[in-house]
């Protein structure tokens, strides 16, 4: 068994902590799906049913290619939507179509937790302990904590790089380096070493920029392949970037945030809508509140909590003349029709603070 | 010598190019199809602006481009500002009329709406997905019942019964229509009917969740439709605005932005000059990015639609 090479889906940059965590936890091969490609979405969706949702397809692609990579455990986690129910669909498809391999879920009985997780992880191997265990988990939740307050600084500042690329390469540089971690301290020190490297990157930003959220629906908003790499393309036009969906975010702090996001969106919601509904929803009066100049919504094809939050979102919106698109990716989409959009975007607001 | 600027508005369907002075009037203006070779076109739009142009008089000191093709074109004639056609509209549609509040279009391929507040965009939509309801689909219905587009209008305008055509997806809506007309419906009531489902599918796709105040206006290719902007007008119960000089305003914006660019030497004599363009697809993932090239005279001048620097082309 310990010969057996593990796989997982990608989620933007989050597969480095999680192949830290594997290596540490499993004694076997860890292999990193191939990065995304319109290649990967060709292949999910030609094995998924049409009209489930984007993420669905992105998964099962990454699947398929790590399984043509010789990957033979394929783990998979789950949430408060459709996302739970992956697992065992993809299972299924991958074997009709006659892939063999071992389908190792982090939920049981659709819960996911610490508890969960170490279930799983003990039926690949036996013999984890739970001291190691929690000392690893831990520590992948502190390299995520680091990469997220990381990216969060590069998404303020990517649209005033004064030399193009710049960020983009120390990121590459900072992922393969985390990637090589031991413990918490040397994830302390590339932490610090990075955030310093970061903040002397020279950029050119006036003290009122354009400020724009972006919310909406969970994994377009972190894997920005799915969402044709829309914050990027937004901070061109030289613009401040905020996000609040990242893991720190869903793993950690979300499960104590449910009483606050309800009273903020008192007004408008009663219960929770399901997914990241109810949050997207409470965000939008956050960026009201905090002054954006504008929000962008996003989410794939056929999301139904984010559905369900839309016209909530709009109408809290309109009340308060917050300028807002909206985005639904699929596998169809094209990247002129979206860029275009963006751009207007980015023209609108920028008339609007000439006012 | 009078300073004058060039804007050019190439679209799926039509290409449609402007001079305006320094005061936003329209000096000379042309209108030509696509046909699917915006290079050509542009060229045929130079050609025939240059025949009327007074070169002693004017001086063209900024261009602009926009519509589906601006890249394309605004990198071939070296454009000052290459502009989306949502802001392009919506400026070229201000400053001839400074208190409207809606402009809807509907192009060959496209159709937006945008709303606009003390001269300034609020909001604005775009179709997704799919043409439904755009002009590519009533010249296909045209076709399909053998008659000239251009008089759709006022053929529709005639009936008196309006069909009801399912006005959901194109698919959908041909395949109501030929149901319609071989249940025994007349001509009229078709044409009439598919008017008022091109307005209905467009109210409820971009228009939905918008505010529509007047005063509005109707543009683009559509807007020569009389049968549509009257299906607008009994649908909205509002006055809607056609003006005669709908299809420029893309181009009439783009040219108004470029008086804020740095000013350039434009020279008719591109015309002469020999553009290629030729597609190459990346191999270096499976990504395949479609890169496109574009040559004058045989010489590399630009590339562009590679996802990352491995795609990259250079000279």
């Amino acid at each position: 068994m310990t010969n057996n090479i593990i796989s997982f889906p990608h989620l933007g940059n989050y597969s480095i902590p999680i192949y830290y965590f594997l290596s540490h936890v499993t004694k076997n091969p860890i292999k990193i799906a191939p990065p995304i490609t319109k290649k990967t979405l060709e292949l999910g969706s030609k094995y998924s049913p049409d009209f489930v949702c984007l993420p669905f397809k992105y998964n099962l692609g990454n699947f398929i290619e790590s399984l043509e990579e010789g990957a033979s455990i394929l783990l998979q986690a789950g949430g408060g939507c459709r996302y739970g129910y992956y697992g065992e669909v993809q299972c299924q498809i991958l074997k009709d179509l006659g892939y063999d391999f071992k389908f190792v879920s982090f939920l049981d009985d659709a819960k996911l937790n610490p508890k969960t997780i170490y279930k799983a992880l003990k039926s690949i191997n036996p013999k984890l302990s739970k001291i190691r265990y929690l000392y690893y988990l831990t520590t992948t939740m502190f390299m995520i904590n680091c990469l997220d307050k990381i990216e969060n600084y590069i998404r303020l500042n990517i649209g005033f790089e004064v030399k193009s690329q710049s960020f983009k390469n120390l990121e590459k540089r900072m992922l393969s380096d985390f990637k090589k971690s031991k413990g918490v301290i040397s994830i302390l020190k590339k932490y610090r070493k990075y955030k310093k490297l970061f903040k002397s990157l020279p950029i050119n930003k006036p003290k009122n920029c354009l400020k724009i959220g972006v919310i909406g629906e969970l994994y377009t908003s972190m894997e920005q392949f799915s969402s044709y790499f829309i914050e990027e393309n937004l901070a061109k036009y030289n613009i401040e970037i905020k996000r609040y969906t990242n893991l720190t975010y869903l793993l950690i702090k979300k499960q104590f945030n449910l009483k606050k996001l309800l009273k903020k969106a008192r007004n408008y919601v009663t219960y929770e809508l399901g997914a990241d509904g109810l949050d997207n929803v409470a965000r939008t009066i956050d960026l009201i509140e905090k002054n954006y100049d504008g929000i962008v919504h996003i989410k794939p094809f056929g999301c139904t909590p984010e559905i369900g939050a839309i016209p909530i979102i709009n109408k809290i919106c309109k009340q308060n003349k917050m300028p807002i698109i909206y985005f639904s990716f699929d596998s169809q989409t094209s990247d002129e029709g979206i860029k275009t959009r963006l751009e207007a975007l980015a023209d609108m607001l920028k008339e609007r603070r000439k006012k | 010598m009078q300073k004058c600027y060039l804007g050019i508005d190439i679209g799926s369907i039509s290409t449609k190019g402007v001079i305006i002075n320094q005061n936003n009037d329209i000096l000379y203006s042309d209108y030509i199809w696509t046909e699917g070779n915006p290079i050509d076109a542009v060229k045929r739009l130079l050609k025939s602006l240059e025949k009327n142009f007074d070169k002693e008089k004017y001086q063209i000191v900024g261009v602009g481009t926009t519509g589906s093709a601006r890249k394309l074109i605004g990198t071939i004639l070296n454009a000052s500002i290459i502009k989306n056609e949502i802001t392009a509209h919506a400026i070229g549609t201000i400053s001839k009329y400074p208190d409207i509040k809606t402009i809807l279009e509907i192009g060959g391929q496209d159709s937006k709406i945008i709303l606009v507040e003390d001269k300034i965009v609020t909001d604005y939509a775009m179709n997704t997905l799919c043409a439904a309801g755009t002009g590519s689909f009533l010249s296909s219905q045209a076709k399909r019942l053998n008659i000239d587009v251009k008089d759709f209008g006022n053929i529709a305008l005639t009936s008196t019964n309006p069909t009801k055509i399912a006005a959901r997806c194109t698919v959908f809506a041909e395949s109501d229509l030929v149901h319609k007309a071989q249940m025994g419906y007349k001509k009229e009531d078709i044409i009439a009917g598919l008017c008022k489902s091109v307005a209905l599918n467009y109210l409820n796709n971009v228009g939905k969740g918008k505010k529509i105040k007047s005063p509005i206006i109707f543009q683009g290719g559509v807007s020569k439709n009389i049968g549509v902007k009257k299906a607008f007008e009994s649908l909205l119960k509002k006055e809607v605005i056609v003006d005669e000089n709908g299809h420029l305003m893309g181009a009439l914006g783009v040219a108004i932005l470029a008086q804020n660019e740095k000013e350039i030497n434009f020279d008719f004599n591109i015309t002469n000059l020999n553009f290629t363009t030729i597609g190459v697809e990346c191999d270096k993932c499976p990504n395949h990015c479609e890169i496109i090239t574009i040559r004058k005279d045989n010489k590399l001048i630009d590339a562009w639609g590679n996802r990352c620097e491995r795609g990259a082309i250079k000279n």
